[in-house]
């Protein structure tokens, strides 16, 4: 009864498209064996070994059995005032383009240059940190130098995520919102931004985790040493964090376990990348499951 | 329909409230003025960004342009010869070299990214894109110096093994770990640009009796074509500014690449490698950021290429 014909040309097509779909398949799965199996091989050199000691303890220079104690900390110090310095502006950002910018030619510019500045390869921050604060404050490579160009990474990517949350909130909520006589700032607070915050947390813990693991900016900025003390929260002190440590270790240090400092700071790096990215969405993800099933 | 809405509104408001007493108009002008306020911060942050923007160009074009006080132009861009020690900055290997390392990464990760978002848009069933988008999305968080290390210690061993070279460094193992890289970039975007074909294209094409292979290269690919050439550049952007993964595994030597496998330097690399070693007064330095402006400007014409072309897009649509 079937009206298709079995001419050879048909079956061609067949055969060809069965054999695209399972090639498909194959791309995909051993796209995702590559992926797991070099997060595998990270994790499983490194981790196993991993001790409080090494966590917490000064790096040496000669001997064997030094730590990232100091490293580890500027890595969160140094995100940490990044994050402080970027988030307020980088979201104030992403909230003018949502809901205040015009539809016209400077907003057209606006957003050009937020495009641009996404698009500036992180070397170039490097560069710029170099020149502002070694070059013209004369401060040398310091741990504020670091946060303040690591901060500038930052911004465009905080602004693209707020702005995409935001503009994900349906208009009504809005509009209910103003029939109540309450001004646009008003709204933003109390309706736009509690709806988005999900949205701009996760973009938050993105670009945290991002620049977590940054290093060009930092090996420019911040330099490839530490003060030698643990717990230095001096803001001009040098400050190597791990990512940059990874490379030291890897091409310049001398110490005869440098393989596997290396190998057990790629493991500490990307465990606490794959923390800030999953750790944070886990409640956001509960919690919109909850609100599915009501 | 908002802005009638909070016009109305808004009006409705300020009349209620300026009736009623004294201490509720403090209050009205209160929030009139943190309005305000508030729309000129958030303006002020935007502006913010433009300022770190103008500071990147002015800087960095600044010290770049003095490099044509000792140098001419002709021997910063037309000369391989890059031996700082006796003054000689040709950039051109360095250039050539950034070019053709970022093509041979598209070349290899170009098709295995669009056929990831193929599979993900027109053949996975859901769950399997439910748990492959994150999995892309991990990919994108690891640092960059991870891959490098990776690339260093797992992937340069093997290399030397296949060739038979003393050496793995070099052109083909920086585009193998850079392509690793983007992959994700463009999987994800050229997803979005697939799933954004109408429904009713595809289903014409199978009314016409097609298999899903002939409606995905014949009727999709076309219509997405824009969005994944524009996936594909926000790509491209990625692996030409990238630094420490390169850094890591292409060798570090100031020669322009005529094979796959010898040690070479691209602009990135080279940068990172001799920047803190110059004084910051000197030709070396100057020439170092006439290079980075010059990946400036790559990645600027880039930007704006896929701005004509979704705005070209939208007009079409």
């Amino acid at each position: 009864m079937s009206s298709f014909v079995n001419t050879n040309r048909n079956k061609r097509a067949k055969l060809y498209n069965h054999t695209a779909t399972g090639l498909f398949y194959l791309l995909g799965c051993s796209v995702l064996l590559l992926i797991f199996w070099m997060l595998y091989t990270i994790l499983s050199k490194g981790l196993p070994d991993i001790t409080l000691d090494f966590l917490t303890k000064v790096p040496e220079e000669m001997d064997a059995g030094g730590g990232i104690g100091p490293v580890l900390f500027n890595s969160f110090y140094i995100l940490i005032i990044s994050l402080v310095i970027s988030v307020p502006i980088g979201v104030g950002a992403g909230i003018y383009l949502a809901e205040y910018a015009p539809n016209n030619r400077f907003t057209e510019i606006l957003r050009m240059a937020v495009e641009t500045l996404s698009s500036v390869p992180s070397i170039v921050f490097g560069l710029l940190g170099l020149a502002i604060f070694a070059e013209y404050f004369q401060i040398g490579l310091t741990i504020i130098g670091g946060a303040v160009s690591l901060a500038f990474l930052n911004l465009p990517m905080l602004a693209r995520v707020t702005e995409e949350a935001i503009r994900a909130v349906p208009e009504e909520l809005r509009n209910a919102s103003y029939a109540l006589g309450t001004t646009k700032f008003q709204v933003i607070r109390t309706v736009v931004i509690p709806v988005a915050l999900q949205g701009i947390i996760t973009g938050i813990c993105l670009v945290a985790g991002r620049a977590f693991g940054e290093s060009a900016v930092i090996i420019l900025t911040a330099g490839l040493s530490t003060s030698g003390e643990m717990w230095d929260f001096n803001l001009f002190s040098p400050g190597e964090t791990l990512a940059v440590h990874l490379w030291y270790v890897q091409s310049e240090a001398i110490v005869e376990d440098a393989a596997s400092i290396a190998d057990k700071s790629a493991a500490v790096l990307v465990f606490v990348v794959l923390f800030i990215n999953l750790i944070f969405r886990i409640p956001l993800w509960l919690n919109n499951r909850r609100m599915k099933q009501r | 329909m908002s802005t009638e809405v909070q016009t109305i509104a808004s009006m409705e408001g300020a009349s209620l409230l300026k009736t009623s007493n004294r201490r509720r108009f403090n209050r009205y002008a209160r929030v009139q003025f943190t309005n305000k306020l508030f729309k000129y911060i958030f303006l002020f942050s935007i502006l913010m960004l433009c300022l770190v923007l103008a500071l990147v160009i002015f800087f960095i074009g600044k010290t770049g342009i003095l490099t044509f006080k000792d140098i001419t132009l002709a021997d910063f861009f037309l000369s391989m010869d890059w031996t700082p020690e006796e003054g000689h900055f040709g950039a051109l290997a360095f250039i050539l070299n950034t070019l053709s390392l970022t093509g041979i990464t598209l070349l290899i990760a170009v098709p295995i990214s669009v056929g990831m978002a193929f599979l993900l848009v027109e053949i996975a069933p859901e769950w399997f894109k439910q748990f492959v988008r994150p999995v892309l999305d991990l990919l994108v968080g690891i640092p960059s110096i991870v891959y490098g290390y990776l690339g260093l210690t797992v992937l340069i061993p093997l290399l030397r093994e296949w060739s038979g070279e003393n050496l793995g460094d070099g052109l083909f193992a920086a585009a193998l770990v850079l392509a690793l890289m983007i992959l994700p970039t463009i999987a994800r975007v050229s997803d979005e640009a697939i799933a954004a074909v109408p429904k009713k294209y595809r289903e014409a094409a199978y009314a016409l009796g097609s298999t899903r292979l002939q409606v995905m290269m014949r009727v999709v690919l076309p219509a997405a074509g824009r969005g994944i050439v524009a996936a594909i550049i926000l790509g491209m952007t990625r692996a030409i500014g990238e630094t420490m993964a390169v850094v890591m595994v292409i060798g570090n030597t100031a020669q322009f690449a005529t094979d796959l496998f010898m040690p070479t330097s691209v602009l990135t690399s080279n940068i990172v490698m001799q920047i803190s070693n110059v004084e910051f007064e000197s030709t070396w330095n100057y020439a170092l950021h006439m290079m980075a402006f010059l990946l400036l400007i790559i990645s600027f014409i880039l930007i704006l290429i896929i701005r004509l072309m979704s705005r070209k897009r939208r007009q079409e649509a």
